[in-house]
This record gives C-alpha cells, sequence and structure tokens, in this order.
C-alpha cells in the first residue's frame, strides 16, 4: 500500500541545516493500523506529513498503490490526497464557520457529488459516530471529543483507502481519546481502512497491528 | 464550475457568519465609496447642469429665435410668429423686443454737471406680460416688489445684477445702481428718448441675460424706440417637452425662418464657457471619484488579506482534505463581490430615493446656479461595474497571497 524508500528531509534556516528525517525505509500493508511512535523531535509527525503529500522530502521516493507520489505536482497531490486520504488533526482542525454536517460534506462536494446526496452521507457517517444531536453544530458548540469525532467522520466520508492521524488524542481527557482510538480502530477494520496514526502515548500505540519507532530520524528497532 | 460552487458554498457560509458589525463596517465603506464615486462628480456637473437648466428655464426656453448677425432685428417678425404657433408641441410662446439703452439713478440729487452720472448700460426687454410669464415664469422671479401688470405705464422690474446691493461687486467694470429700491424712479435712455420710470419689481435668477435686463411692457418699449411697426429681437418657444427642440427648429428652418432670423435650440444658445466647465468638472469629478475607488481597493485588499491571514490555518486544512485553491481563492472573490453588490445596493437606493429627489426640492445655492445632483442610470451603472471589479480584483490578490502558501506552512502557522 504504502512504500517509503530512502526518506530525508532537511530543513534549511539560512546556513544551518537540521536533519529530521535521515533515511527512512518501510512499507505499510493495506488494512494496516500502524502507530507512529517516538519521543518529541524524533521526526513521527514529519514522517507523517511526507507520507501524506502535505510535505515534499529533501529525497527518496513514496509509493502509494503503486503510484510514485512524491513526484507528483502540488494540484495532482491534492487531488490525491481528495480521493484516497483522509486527515485527522491533533486540533480537529474543522473549519469553524461550518456546522458539523457541512464540515463533513465538504470532501464529498468537492469531489463533484451533489448537495443532497453529500448531506445525507455527511449525517449518516456523523449518526454512525454517535453525533446525531449536533448535525448542526458549529465547532464552537461542541466538545473536543466531539469536534474530533466530527474530524474522524470529515476524514472517513469519502472512504478513503488511507486515514493519517498526526496525535489525534494531544488534545482530549482521557475519555474522550479513548473513544477517539476506538473509532479509529474500529473503522479501519470496519472498511479496511489503512490508518496511520502518529502519537506518543504508549497505552494507544497497543491498539495498533505494529508500531514504528523513530528515533532520531530513522526507523528504531 | 466545481470550484465554482464550492467557493460559493464557503462565501455564503463565511458572510452568513461572520460578526454583523464586520459586514456592517464593511457594506458601510463600500456603500460611501460609492456615492463619493456618484455623488462628488454629480455634484460638480450639477452645479454647471444647474446653471444650463436656468439659462432654459428663464431665457432660451427649448427653441429661441434671434435677429441675424446682419440684422438689427427678426425680419418679417408678423410671419416668423405665425409659423411658429402653428408648429406641433408649442406650448408658449414669447415674442420680445430688446434695446440697448442705459439706466441713470439718483439724478435728483446731481447738482454739479461736471459729476459723472450714476449710470449703467443695459438691455430693456419690452414683453407680453402674460406670455413672457408662460414661458419663462418670469413672475417667480421677483425678489422685492411685483410682476409688471396691464396698464403699468413708465414702470419696469429690475434685473438684480443692475443693482449695487444684489451686485456686491465694487468696481468700475461693474457698474451698479445705488440706493435704488421699490418705487425709486429711474431714468431711462433709449437713443434719444429720455423717460423718467419707475421701479415696481426686482428679479433675481441667477442667470446673466435675465439679471442684467430691465423689463417693460412691449408696447412702452415700442414708444420709446418709435416705431409702430413689429420687429421683434427675440422669440423664446417653451415646448411640451425639451426632447421636441430640435424636430421643432428643423420645421423652422424647412419653413424657411433661418433666412430671416438665427434659429438655435436650448442647447445651441447655451454658452459655450458652460458646456467647457462642465466638461472640466466631470473630469475632476472622475479624479476626485478614482481616488475614493483606491481607497475602497485598499480597503477591501486589507479586510481580505487580514481576514485570510487569519484563517490561514484553515485554509491549509481545507487544501490539506483535497479543497482545490481555485475554490478557496473564488470564495474570498464571492465575498467580495458581496460587500460591493450590497454596498452598491444600498447606495442607489440612498441616491435615487434620498439624494437626487432632495437635491431636486431643496437646490444647492450657488452664485451661479442651483445646483442639483446629476446620476444618469447609464453612468451610475458604469461607475457600479467599475467599483464591483476593482472589489474582486483586490479581494482575489491577498486571497491568492495566503492560498499560495506551502499547505504544512499554513497549517502549522509557519512563515
Amino acid at each position: 500500500m504504502i512504500k517509503i524508500k530512502s526518506i530525508k528531509k532537511i530543513f534549511k534556516q539560512g546556513e544551518v541545516e537540521t536533519k529530521v528525517l535521515k533515511g527512512i525505509d518501510l512499507e505499510i500493508k493495506e488494512g494496516e493500523f500502524v502507530a507512529i511512535m517516538g519521543r518529541s523531535g524524533a521526526g513521527k509527525s514529519t514522517l507523517l506529513y511526507q507520507m501524506s503529500l502535505l510535505d515534499t522530502p529533501t529525497s527518496g521516493e513514496i509509493i502509494i498503490d503503486g503510484i510514485k507520489v512524491s513526484d507528483m505536482s502540488q494540484v495532482e497531490k491534492t487531488n490525491f490526497r481528495l480521493r484516497n486520504l483522509g486527515f485527522v488533526f491533533q486540533d480537529y482542525a474543522l473549519i469553524p464557520e461550518l456546522t458539523a454536517t457541512e464540515n463533513v460534506m465538504l470532501p464529498l462536494l468537492m469531489q463533484g457529488y451533489d448537495m443532497n446526496y453529500s448531506i445525507k452521507k455527511a449525517k449518516e457517517v456523523l449518526k454512525t459516530l454517535g453525533l446525531d444531536n449536533h448535525f448542526d453544530n458549529l465547532p464552537n458548540q461542541m466538545s473536543g471529543g466531539e469536534q474530533q469525532r466530527v474530524s474522524i467522520a470529515r476524514a472517513v466520508v469519502h472512504s478513503p483507502k488511507i486515514i493519517f492521524a498526526d496525535e489525534p488524542t494531544a488534545n482530549l481527557d482521557l475519555e474522550s481519546s479513548k473513544a477517539v482510538i476506538k473509532v479509529l480502530e474500529e473503522t479501519c477494520k470496519k472498511f479496511k481502512h489503512t490508518v496511520v496514526m502518529v502519537t506518543h502515548e504508549e497505552e494507544y500505540g497497543e491498539v495498533a497491528d505494529r508500531v514504528i519507532r523513530i528515533v532520531d530520524g530513522k526507523v528504531g528497532n | 464550475m466545481l470550484p465554482v460552487q464550492i467557493g460559493f458554498f464557503l462565501a455564503v457560509r463565511q458572510i452568513k457568519r461572520s460578526t454583523l458589525w464586520s459586514t456592517v463596517l464593511i457594506t458601510a465603506v463600500m456603500t460611501l465609496t460609492f456615492l463619493n464615486l456618484v455623488v462628488v462628480s454629480g455634484i460638480l456637473v450639477g452645479l454647471i447642469e444647474g446653471a444650463q437648466y436656468a439659462v432654459r428655464e428663464r431665457y432660451t426656453s427649448d427653441v429661441i429665435i434671434s435677429n441675424l448677425r446682419e440684422n438689427k432685428f427678426i425680419e418679417d417678425s408678423p410671419r416668423v410668429l405665425r409659423v411658429a404657433e402653428t408648429l406641433p408641441n408649442v406650448k408658449a410662446i414669447s415674442p420680445r423686443y430688446v434695446v440697448n439703452g442705459t439706466a441713470e439713478a439718483n439724478y435728483q440729487y446731481r447738482t454739479d454737471p461736471n459729476t459723472i452720472p450714476e449710470e449703467v448700460g443695459t438691455q430693456v426687454v419690452g414683453i407680453d406680460i402674460a406670455k413672457e410669464d408662460a414661458v419663462s415664469g418670469i413672475s417667480d422671479l421677483v425678489v422685492e416688489g411685483r410682476y409688471l401688470q396691464e396698464g403699468d405705464f413708465d414702470k419696469v422690474v429690475l434685473g438684480s445684477m443692475l443693482l449695487a446691493k444684489y451686485l456686491q461687486i465694487d468696481s468700475e467694470a461693474f457698474p451698479a445702481l445705488k440706493d435704488v429700491e421699490i418705487g425709486s424712479k429711474i431714468r431711462l435712455t433709449i437713443g434719444d428718448v429720455v423717460r423718467e420710470v419707475e421701479v415696481v419689481g426686482i428679479t433675481k435668477s441667477k442667470v446673466d441675460e435675465i439679471d442684467r435686463r430691465i423689463f417693460m411692457l412691449d408696447s412702452q418699449v415700442r414708444s420709446m424706440m418709435r416705431t409702430s411697426e413689429f420687429n421683434l429681437d427675440e422669440i423664446a418657444i417653451s415646448l411640451t417637452d425639451e426632447k421636441y427642440a430640435d424636430a421643432t427648429k428643423q420645421a423652422l428652418i424647412a419653413n424657411g425662418i433661418d433666412k430671416l432670423a438665427k434659429v438655435q435650440t436650448y442647447i445651441d444658445a447655451q454658452p459655450k464657457f458652460l458646456q467647457d466647465i462642465k466638461k472640466t468638472f466631470a473630469l475632476l469629478g472622475a479624479m476626485i471619484s478614482s481616488i475614493g475607488l483606491a481607497v475602497a481597493a485598499i480597503t477591501i485588499f486589507i479586510v481580505i488579506f487580514i481576514n485570510a491571514i487569519t484563517r490561514q490555518k484553515y485554509i491549509g486544512i481545507m487544501k490539506a482534505i483535497g479543497i482545490n485553491a481555485s475554490a478557496i481563492q473564488i470564495s474570498y472573490v464571492f465575498q467580495s463581490l458581496f460587500y460591493a453588490v450590497i454596498g452598491s445596493a444600498i447606495g442607489l437606493f440612498i441616491l435615487y430615493v434620498l439624494l437626487v429627489p432632495y437635491f431636486d426640492a431643496n437646490p444647492i445655492n450657488f452664485p451661479f446656479s442651483d445646483g442639483i445632483l446629476v446620476a444618469p442610470l447609464g453612468s451610475t451603472m458604469f461607475r457600479i461595474t467599475l467599483l464591483v471589479l476593482t472589489t474582486v480584483v483586490a479581494g482575489f490578490i491577498p486571497a491568492r497571497i495566503i492560498v499560495r502558501k506551502n499547505t504544512l506552512d499554513s497549517i502549522l502557522g509557519r512563515r
């Protein structure tokens, strides 16, 4: 599903170069729930950004479903993300002026589905995640856990192949965190999504099929 | 098409859920800009159009017939008058005798014959009082005393600019009579005929040609001219609608009147300097308006830029989940469009429902005209188009700057 070959990422600030990823090779299979773990600053989020096409590696190749996505233009990457990837961000990242339903239906509208179908589908997914009382709520009218579940609904509504989750529990209390992890786990199993989750909490890493540890910019043991 | 729909979807929600005060503020800026665009030049042009209107209403009317340069009067005046009376759309006709003369005041107190007499050169106009009033509404122009009546022998109505108290210019180039009031006697001289007449009224019209004239009954002027012939000098023709002016002129020419007299529409007869000033004022108005337009463009640029920069993270997230850049840019274009259209619509309402009727009813009192607000619909629509286009460009540029930023940098708030 995802193949990463010798990925390096170097940040330059003036004369100073910071090597964050120092040559990473890994492979993630279809339907696999993978947790990327590591200490703060180890490069786990940077790796996620490269895999999810939000950033461009300094060198190396990323191949998803047999397509060399690392060579794509920005427009091609945007289209690829729309059709194949879903995102769950640490701080929910919902669009503040859109209701829960509108946030969730956004990827569907962009894929060309009509308004009625998009609303119906978005509500369906929200209902599955236990948010049937929050269809018309704006993000600031929901709790952190509810917002994160809306964010998951947005990530899965268009049935992407891969869901990338960047520290999805970082801003949540224990109970909400467990609920969110459970949803991700169930989604992965039920819809056969591949899930790549960055987390620094060992407890949540345990629910994953596999844990990839990043140590100082490399895959650790 | 899809980015337009998504752009519209996002714009509607952003406008709907933005704070009321920011919407009111931006819309107010657009409304004021629109009014600045239309009203400033409209009033400047209106000053001159007010003057042109006054010349037509008070002096030339819709069509004016006057003597040819080589003649002292309108040849075969009775025939010209007869032809004019037979033409369609003619509402009223005023035949006028116009003769040069002088008016002298305070001659009763001049004991030393070597002192300079207090006199002014003027045009004495003999009128049919009812017909002249029907054409020029002269009786409405009387600011002191009264209008002429039948049987007013040796009585005159003076134009205000012949009197020092109205002229208020103390210069030898502009002589004026002092201490002349209603009931005062003045000495009127036409050729070698001198007559003492009584001032019964004073007119004030803001039209120089009227305000430097003396009006008398036509029979009185003819007797002073010592002529029994009907040799008219001006014939002013009022029509049912000014739009018939050219057709009436052509009809008069077709009847050979142009061989006997000069035939002009009110536009032909307008002083050229008024048209020149009108063009200059229109240019001046356009210059002032363009500054307003630039201010509006900068305002919208700043508003959209701040909006986009504070929403930079969400723009990044939208791009991350696959919303393409065009859709996001278009959403800002729609927002700019919304503010421009709503601002212009409110401006249109204020302009045509409040300002234009107000200035029509209460013209601005300028020394040389009653200024009105000129805002023809065609030119107003052009200015709206200009405002909308400027606003759309001013909204698009900052949105593009922000949207073009690296997606991850936007999400993480990196510079």
